[in-house]
């Protein structure tokens, strides 16, 4: 191809990755090395149904001429990234010289909201992501073993869970694990203990989370599968029945070494998708017991004075995040084919 | 969590259906109104009825319970999205903080000279907002079961806590204790009743500078989790919504809710004689000895946005005049809230908020950098009331938390 014509074949989509991916991250982090200004407090009398109190209010001519002066607010480096709120760069060190063991330190670590965030969103990240793929082949393997007329419907409602909105997935759960639910009625009748909530347990609430995330995810995988096994050569699979391989040793030896490039697709995609989990904390109101980095980028904006600084570090440890879970899959996959 | 009623909702824009208004002369020529504001029945009331104003060139209203997420941004632009936000003593302040609403001092004095001073919220000497119901949390009562127990309704928490035990042991209700103790805004809600009710100061005179882990927040935290034994074991995901529903399912004998839903839970509606026809409206209760009702006091209110034409402020300031005129009182719209409005006739589903009224209650902090302090408070309580880890480490938690916010938005150094 020419350079031209390469120069306009990709410039819509260059052009749209500037606009609508490159800047808003430029603007995020730019925005996360700055606070906001120190607030002009004066105080104030406010009046109303319930009489009169002396109370504070931020001077908004002194606050409009700051803010003319320096828009972007004051420059703090890397103090937002320092603080309690997300590296806990004092406290980390605190709690290391102060306690007995690395159990004591982790446990010390999971009240620090960050490191607390971050221990849920990689737990989720690595049970999450391989019971997805294990799922999902398991699934696509015994789809494609069905007889033809039922594939259809049994594709489709396989993909379900993958189709219906997460927020509104993690609701249907939500309300059948609850205690007068139809989950949560069989679970307390399985372990015969009338006060079992999985609401109320962190333990249960995390694993009710995880099955929603391999619920909701595994059809992506699935489906991916599905479409990989259309592909495993006819050939080499009635060679292996010919030479006496067993199902099982057909899909050991056959079908899983051809599906590995696939495998490396998901696994990334799903590791992506699962660093970033959020929906299922809101729907699950499981905030008490488990928090995600989206979620705490969520809860700084969601307050009635939003914390846009925060929020912006938060987002860029969540990038950075995601890019050091992405780099052995990313290195391997440049090795194997980068080189042809 | 919030979010959840808007998928209830079906959608973002609830045309207000509580009333059917008619189409009302409020002396609009032209202009534009948009509404955005909390979801319960009162505030369905104005939103419909200022809908209703002829002349208008656009009417839309956005009831939500997300509204103080979005009215902030939606108000930011220019010309605003919104061009009123329905908010109240607590959301006031984020509005006023990014100084987004305008004083209405000229437009009362051209078109609002019949608005009684009281309902004139004024801070410092500009009139900001019109307020027109008070809101408050008091005690709801089962009157039956109280009975069978024969005990008083209670006064104070630790009068509340013997009943529930009494009642628990007599087997009439497995969790008699309700309350909208979901981990967030309303957890932190709760804390500062209790905390207001033991006499707390959340500062250090003068500052900004937070001051919540000493003897009343701990006796606050041990309240919190007292009340929180007595509770279905999911209480850390109720919030108002589900409570009440706790409460119309029938298992659920005390509680401390909000005025402006105790109408929904005495109606016929949703939930059996048994239950709604011995619904009981009680004072706000007293803790720890204090004289001062473990509760805060609330006014509902509007605004005009300050990045919008003249002409517009004038059309929203009118048809929000007329939504909450006496116009509005009928026998439906009576009970649903304590309308600060003239011709309002109390009914006893109301009492709770005037008892919290004249109790003298604290009403909910109007300062700048309270917002901060609520969500740290309600990030960190969970851990406490869990069992995780002790009072003071949760009271430290908060402090650090809050610390950490106020100085990245520059209340503190």
């Amino acid at each position: 191809m020419k350079h031209s014509a390469f120069f306009w074949f990709v410039l819509p989509s260059a052009a749209a990755m500037l606009l609508f991916i490159f800047f808003p991250t430029v603007s995020i982090i730019v925005q996360s090395f700055y606070v906001e200004h120190e607030q002009v407090i004066i105080e104030v009398e406010n009046c109303g149904p319930f009489g009169c109190q002396t109370a504070t209010a931020i001077d908004q001519e002194a606050t409009a001429a700051l803010r003319e002066e320096q828009p972007l607010g004051r420059f703090a480096g890397l103090e937002v990234y320092k603080d309690r709120n997300h590296l806990a760069v004092n406290e980390f060190g605190e709690l290391w010289a102060q306690s007995d063991g690395i159990g004591d330190f982790i446990g010390d670590l999971m009240n620090l909201p960050f490191y607390k965030a971050l221990g849920f969103t990689l737990t989720y990240t690595f049970v999450v992501t391989p019971l997805t793929i294990v799922f999902g082949f398991i699934i696509a393997v015994a789809v494609n073993s069905a007889a033809r007329l039922f594939r259809g419907p049994l594709i489709f409602f396989t993909l379900l869970p993958n189709i219906v909105t997460p927020l509104i997935g993690g609701l249907i759960l939500f309300w059948m694990v609850d205690a007068r639910g139809v989950i949560g009625t069989a679970l307390r009748w399985l372990a015969d203990d009338p006060s079992l909530s999985v609401k109320a347990d962190t333990g249960l609430m995390w694993t009710m989370l995880m099955v929603y995330g391999v619920w909701s995810s595994a059809p992506f995988a699935f489906i991916v599968y599905y479409a990989g096994l259309q592909t495993v050569s006819k050939d080499t699979l009635e060679a292996a029945r010919i030479d006496g391989a067993t199902r099982w040793q057909q899909i050991r030896h056959v079908v899983i070494p051809h599906l590995l490039p696939l495998t490396t697709f998901i696994a990334l995609i799903q590791l992506m998708d699962n660093f970033r989990v959020f929906e299922p904390i809101i729907s699950f109101n499981a905030q008490a017991h488990a928090t995600s980095l989206s979620w705490a980028i969520f809860n700084d904006l969601g307050g009635e004075t939003r914390q846009l600084s925060s929020a912006a570090a938060t987002s860029v440890l969540t990038v950075i995040g995601v890019a050091i879970l992405l780099s052995p899959v990313l290195v391997r996959t440049y090795r194997s084919y980068g080189k042809a | 969590m919030k979010l959840k009623q808007i998928l209830l909702a079906g959608s973002f824009l609830v045309t207000a259906s509580a009333t059917t208004a008619m189409a009302a002369d409020c002396g609009i020529s032209d202009g534009r109104l948009s509404i955005i504001g909390n979801e319960f029945p009162a505030i369905q009331t104005v939103g419909a009825a200022a809908q209703s104003c002829e002349g208008l060139a656009d009417a839309k209203a956005n009831l939500t319970a997300d509204h103080q997420t979005i009215n902030l941004p939606g108000m930011q632009g220019n010309p605003a999205e919104y061009t009123t936000a329905i908010v109240a003593n607590s959301s006031i302040v984020a509005l006023i903080n990014e100084d987004v609403i305008r004083p209405l001092d000229d437009l009362i004095a051209a078109h609002g000279a019949d608005i009684p001073k009281n309902q004139l919220i004024t801070i410092n000497g500009n009139v900001m907002a019109v307020a027109f119901m008070a809101n408050a949390q008091h005690l709801l009562y089962r009157q039956d079961v109280l009975e069978e127990i024969g005990v008083e309704p209670p006064k104070t928490y630790e009068e509340l806590l013997a009943a529930a035990q009494m009642i628990r042991e007599k087997g009439i209700m497995e969790n008699p204790v309700g309350g909208a103790f979901a981990a967030g805004w309303n957890l932190a809600q709760e804390f500062t009743n209790m905390y207001l009710g033991h006499g707390g100061e959340f500062y250090k005179p003068g500052t900004a500078e937070v001051a919540v882990n000493n003897e009343q927040g701990v006796a606050t935290l041990e309240m919190l989790k007292a009340l929180s034994e007595y509770m279905n074991p999911d209480y850390l995901t109720h919030d108002s919504n589900a409570t009440s529903a706790e409460w119309e399912a029938g298992n659920v004998a005390l509680m401390n809710m909000w005025g402006s839903r105790s109408g929904r839970l005495m109606d016929a509606e949703g939930s059996t004689p048994e239950v709604y026809e011995n619904t009981v409206v009680g004072a706000p209760m007293t803790v720890g000895g204090g004289d001062k009702a473990a509760s805060t006091l609330w006014w509902d209110g509007w605004t005009v946005a300050k990045n919008i034409s003249d002409a517009d402020a004038e059309a929203t300031f009118l048809a929000m005049k007329q939504a909450t005129s006496p116009a509005i009182l009928n026998d439906e719209t009576m009970g649903q809230a304590v309308w600060m409005i003239e011709g309002y006739e109390p009914a006893p589903v109301n009492d709770g908020v005037f008892s919290a009224i004249s109790m003298g209650t604290i009403p909910y902090p109007m300062l700048p950098q309270h917002g901060l302090l609520h969500t740290a408070l309600g990030d960190n309580i969970a851990d406490f009331l869990q069992g995780k880890e002790s009072a003071e480490q949760t009271l430290a938690d908060v402090e650090a938390a809050y610390t950490a916010a106020a100085k990245e938005k520059g209340f503190v150094n």
